[in-house]
């Protein structure tokens, strides 16, 4: 098979886009998709900061890559989970990424080390306040990336998700008609309020086997291993079921997931009940956040979730440390 | 040839010659969720793989919350 470009060699072939790249023109492949998410979506400019949301896996570290490829200015933060067997791995690849290709181009890395920070891991936490591990490791993820972002007053702050990613959180939040999320899920989310970064996902037109094909390509060098708490997640039952029907049908998460964008537009463009899109979601923030009374972060309740979370891990292991 | 697969991580051996395409298939795996890796080199489906070959077949797919 050859290159539809260049008529070389091909090492990958794509067949939703019914094409064939060798190295160098999946590459340019990979960075003009990224390039025309950026602009078409007008997440940031040449000028802004970005901090990069990094976790050693495929994504965040061909994301952080483009970007520098690319020439912005991007910084990235690693959150340690504090995972047996798993964390030390994860941060020991974006460090080295970090010495390798970050920092030649100008670009710092921050760790927040979970068990320093909140008095445990993250395993621990989560059964500390009785909740599942995805959701504790997802809540404090959120509140230090954004927490970042906005103390040190970065423009935006990045995230790795794919098309993959968008597709299958959209099935899942269908199949269970969580329409409040459906209006969040957008490749970009702005800075709705005092104390909200804006977020950004420059790689929701490239899916996950093109990023994996990305990183191996240009020698990233990731944790190709699943997180062991992600195992039986939904999440990965429904990115399943999606390649079974992309293998039979190539280009049905693109249809599914641009077809979704294309309906979210037009409901913003008609004023339509119910529109979705970035300026009616900052209103409706506007109207139902306010600061939390621990913290300041933007919340609905009076506590944020993280810190009502916090408050929960610190009485549990009080209680659990008192004599009966 | 030798298959290296993941979750769990094994080795398996597999008769050649036959086409990256056809050893998905055989080992009932979908293109879209995977990588084929021949050395460190990748390939595409069409290519064909034989007898002392070192093969990879590297899962794309991670779960992801934030």
């Amino acid at each position: 098979m050859n290159c539809t470009k260049c008529k070389t060699k091909a090492v990958i072939d794509l067949p939703r886009h019914n094409a064939a790249f060798c190295t160098p023109c999946f590459t340019t492949y990979v960075h003009e998709q990224t390039a025309y998410a950026i602009k078409h979506q007008r997440m940031f400019g040449p000028e802004d900061r970005i901090l990069v949301a990094v976790s050693g896996g495929k994504d965040s570290l061909a994301l952080w890559d483009i970007l520098l490829k690319l020439g912005y200015k991007a910084d990235a933060l690693y959150v340690d989970l504090g995972i047996p067997g798993y964390s030390a791995k994860s941060r020991e690849k974006v460090e080295r990424f970090t010495e390798r290709v970050a920092r030649p181009h100008g670009a710092t890395l921050q760790i927040h080390t979970v068990q320093e920070e909140e008095g445990a891991g993250i395993k621990e936490l989560s059964n500390l306040v009785h909740r599942p591990t995805c959701a504790t490791c997802g809540t404090i993820k959120r509140y230090q990336f954004n927490k970042a972002a906005v103390e040190q007053e970065y423009d935006v702050m990045a995230t790795g998700h794919n098309l993959d990613d968008e597709a299958a959180r959209l099935l899942g939040n269908v199949l269970h008609w969580q329409e409040e999320y459906l209006d969040k899920q957008s490749p970009i989310l702005p800075a709705s309020v005092e104390g909200f970064a804006k977020k950004v996902k420059p790689l929701y037109r490239l899916a996950e086997r093109e990023l994996a094909a990305y990183a191996v390509l240009n020698k990233i060098d990731y944790i190709v291993e699943e997180c062991p708490m992600a195992k039986g997640s939904m999440m990965l039952l429904y990115k399943e079921a999606l390649n079974r029907l992309e293998t039979e049908s190539p280009g049905t998460k693109h249809r599914f997931y641009f077809g979704f964008l294309d309906k979210q537009a037009l409901r913003q463009g008609s004023g339509q009940a119910g529109a979705t899109a970035p300026q009616s979601m900052a209103e409706k923030d506007r109207a139902s956040l306010h600061p939390c009374s621990t913290c300041g972060q933007p919340t609905t309740g009076a506590i944020c979730s993280y810190c009502k979370m916090m408050a929960r891990s610190r009485l549990s292991s009080s209680s659990a440390r008192r004599p009966s | 040839m030798k298959v290296q697969l993941s979750h769990p991580e094994r080795t398996v051996e597999i008769k050649g010659p036959k086409k990256a395409r056809e050893l998905l298939r055989e080992l009932n795996l979908v293109q879209e969720a995977h990588l084929v890796i021949r050395g460190d080199e990748l390939i595409t489906e069409d290519e064909l793989l034989k007898d002392g070959d070192q093969v990879e077949i590297r899962p794309v797919i991670s779960g992801g919350s934030l």
